[in-house]
């Protein structure tokens, strides 16, 4: 018994081998060019130097590190089990938590400019995460929810931000009494929103027959239509100079300034630039509040529930005398409103809008945190963009590393290294995403969670 | 014919659909009569299908008309409405061939979705239901005590919570029909509905659709390959053949039809029709009184009809059990 184990282990050792050699060579093949040859500048042009003794060492690490993966892991865990992605326990753990997360990082989300050891530059981190939390959970309606894969929705965050800095620098102080003007935030705001949501049923229209990769191509493709055109409509958006000098908000009329009727003077405190970034910090966090809350009614709406509907089998839909047609409608309008708004305070908070900032990028980062967080889950979204967002900020501050790796070192370069590498491990591990559970919209005894392997994707 | 026209909730007349050079159903014309179950039967590929995708809006079918009259009154031309409002304004249900629910969301839910029109009416697009008024907290209270009486009649009070992907077959197949209900039909189509049961599902079924027809009083049409079903509970049957009708009656006129009897099996001499009829009588006992006395002498090989230029086909479910 004992003989047959150790020649089952040596027989084992020697595939080991086997296998690590060839992922070796593997890497041999693959430094090779990339590390082996090197140009560098030299008098009269360049030439190639020639790093071989590096390239040696660094498939000797591919080597030795796929042995110790052997040896020490890959052993012991049931390879086929990994492969299958089953959800880990300490997911399962987690989940009962979940509201229980939610409220804590509310109260974090609350509490946060009154930490002492919150600057300036954590305030500025928190808005930005704040404005893709509410991107998220906008885009979280129409891909999470009703299912349409939309690869496009920064146009409506360019909308929203276009339609503000349009308004409150061109069109409210020719439209509107001077005495409004410091209100002029609070009136843009929710035309703005209206203003993408119409465009969201605008880019609904053409969309409407589409599914799956023709409905993700024509999306992206009006994403593009409108950075273009705000590109080049230079009489109108100002081109790639972009509008400057849109006015900030102002604390319900009371505005921002060292004046005597400023905000400072009114509440008798000393004027510092930070009140404004903390009330920028609960403008968004009351805007990001407002979607959360209206999406988690609409979903126990009859709208919210036929938008899940459409997700899980558009024939039944229909069967069942359910519009489809406004029914992706809503959910395009709605999504785009949210985007509209977060874009409105995209800019009043920069003062400054140009297209640069609404390129396909911004709508795949988005995206990307709908579906790491688990299309359709309200906190798997927030969890997402802390992670995606912060953890991005995170890598320019990782100074220690320096001690580590030598000086060259700089952490911000391989901050999309690390990107792709955490992608791809979530992927693996939770191919779903973070938060793949979906609550029921109604109960009758207890509410259960659906397993996620039972919801649908969305064909479209 | 059980249903003359005047009673008749739908009538189909001349319905012809082509699908480029093919004839998938041609010049069909059938009445269902109000609170009759009509069975429309025929072998794999005879049309029915299309016939019921015709009927509900799935297909605009190339000539023909669908009129369908309300209990109230109203009628609609099926042929040329959306399908969506043939399910709202019509009042015509169906259930999926290949069972369609909404596997993500729990069985009641399922029931709950099924009631979207009144619901939506009730939270007045949305905005009254975002702000809770009281309409719409009364309209969702009725729609609850809606899917809980679906739930009792198709015994699923206990899973009502758990999601519709993970019930049994048998289960989804009466959970579909159920949800069909919740939109308040007149006239219920069913594509297959006893596909893959066990005898005591389709036992179950059965009574659940002489239920639904004495207590909602609406007209069910189905298609359906098992004879037990068909024979059993059905007042009319209507047979299809390559998108013709071929016959239409009672069950009992049907079963002895020659032309029905060739079209399922290929037969050509009529000394072997018996035998059929027997086939058929053995799937429903209590019909077998009526059926021919049983053949002699043991099956022979069946002989094709190459005379009639239609190839042989298997017959499906359609003479088993």
């Amino acid at each position: 018994m004992a003989a047959t184990a150790a020649a089952h282990a040596g027989k084992d050792m020697g595939a080991i081998l086997k296998d690590c050699a060839l992922a070796g060579l593997l890497g041999l093949a693959i430094f090779a060019p990339i590390i082996g040859l090197k140009t560098a500048s030299a008098p009269g042009g360049l030439i190639l130097e020639q790093r071989w003794g590096t390239v040696f060492i660094a498939a000797g690490i591919v080597f030795a590190g796929r042995l110790a993966l052997h040896l020490l892991f890959w052993s012991r865990v049931d390879r086929a089990k990994v492969k299958a992605g089953a959800p880990s326990r300490l997911a399962a753990k987690l989940e009962p938590l979940i509201p229980f997360i939610g409220v804590t990082m509310l109260l974090a989300a609350v509490i946060l400019p009154w930490l002492p050891s919150t600057d300036r530059y954590i305030l500025d981190l928190g808005i930005l995460v704040l404005t893709y939390v509410m991107l998220g959970w906008g885009l979280n309606i129409v891909v999470g929810l009703a299912g349409l894969l939309d690869l496009g929705y920064v146009a409506f965050y360019a909308v929203g931000a276009y339609s503000y800095a349009l308004l409150s620098t061109r069109y409210f102080p020719m439209w509107m009494p001077e005495f409004l003007m410091p209100w002029a935030f609070w009136i843009c705001l929710p035309v703005a929103g209206l203003l993408a949501a119409c465009w969201g049923v605008v880019l609904g229209f053409p969309v409407l027959r589409l599914r799956g990769d023709y409905l993700a191509i024509v999306t992206l493709a009006f994403g593009e239509i409108i950075r273009v055109i705000l590109q080049n409509w230079y009489t109108f958006t100002g081109g790639p100079n972009g509008i400057s000098g849109i006015p900030r908000p102002s604390f319900f009329g009371i505005e921002f300034t060292r004046e005597e009727n400023g905000f400072a003077s009114v509440f008798g405190l000393d004027y510092t630039s930070m009140h404004r970034i903390i009330f920028l910090y609960y403008v968004i966090l009351l805007l990001a509040l407002i979607t959360n809350f209206v999406t988690m009614r609409l979903r126990r709406l009859p709208i919210g529930r036929a938008w899940e509907a459409l997700r899980e089998d558009e024939i039944a839909c229909r069967s069942l005398g359910i519009n489809t047609v406004s029914t992706k409608l809503t959910a395009f309008a709605i999504g785009a409103m949210f985007a509209g708004f977060a874009g409105s305070f995209f800019a009043t908070r920069q003062g400054f809008v140009s297209p640069e900032s609404f390129v396909f990028m911004e709508s795949a980062l988005v995206l990307a945190i709908v579906v790491l967080g688990g299309l359709g889950s309200q906190i798997g979204v927030v969890i997402a963009a802390v992670v995606m967002i912060g953890g991005f900020e995170m890598f320019r501050n990782l100074d220690f590393l320096k001690n580590i790796f030598g000086n060259d070192f700089d952490p911000g370069q391989i901050r999309m290294l690390i990107f792709g590498l955490a992608m791809v491990l979530i992927m693996i591990w939770r191919p779903r995403g973070l938060m793949t559970r979906r609550d029921p919209t109604i109960f009758l005894k207890e509410k259960k969670a659906v397993s996620g392997d039972l919801v649908a994707e969305g064909q479209g | 014919m059980t249903a003359s026209t005047d009673t008749a909730m739908l009538t189909v007349e001349r319905l012809t659909m082509r699908f480029g050079g093919l004839l998938a159903v041609n010049d069909l014309s059938f009445t269902v009569g109000r609170t009759d179950i009509t069975a429309l039967i025929g072998p794999n590929g005879a049309g029915k299908t299309t016939v019921f995708n015709c009927l509900t809006g799935f297909y605009k079918p190339t000539e023909g008309r669908i009129t369908l009259r309300r209990a109230n009154g109203e009628t609609f031309l099926l042929e040329r409405m959306d399908d969506f409002r043939i399910a709202r304004h019509a009042r015509v249900a169906r259930t999926f061939q290949n069972i369609r629910l909404f596997s993500g969301m729990t069985v009641l839910e399922n029931l709950v979705v099924a009631q979207h029109n009144v619901l939506m009416h009730a939270s007045r697009l949305t905005v009254g239901g975002l702000f809770g008024f009281a309409g719409y907290r009364k309209a969702e209270r009725e729609a609850m005590d809606k899917s809980r009486y679906w739930l009792e009649k198709i015994r699923l009070t206990d899973r009502a919570d758990d999601p519709a992907g993970d019930l049994p077959y048998g289960a989804q197949r009466r959970l579909e029909i159920a949800r069909a209900m919740c939109i308040g039909p007149e006239l219920l189509c069913l594509d297959e509905p006893a596909a893959g049961l066990n005898p005591r599902e389709t036992e179950d079924l059965n009574n659940l659709l002489l239920f639904i027809r004495r207590e909602h009083d609406i007209g069910v049409l189905l298609i359906e390959h098992d004879m037990a079903v068909v024979m059993e509970i059905s007042d009319h049957v209507v047979v299809l053949d390559y998108g013709e009708k071929i016959s239409d009656g009672s069950a009992a006129q049907v079963r002895a039809d020659p032309t029905v009897i060739r079209a399922y099996l290929g037969v050509e001499e009529d000394e072997e029709a018996p035998e059929v009829a027997a086939l058929v009588s053995e799937a429903v006992p209590g019909a077998a009184a009526k059926a021919k006395p049983a053949r002699s002498k043991p099956a022979k090989p069946r002989k094709t009809a190459t005379k009639s230029n239609k190839p042989a086909r298997e017959t499906g479910q359609g003479g088993r059990k």
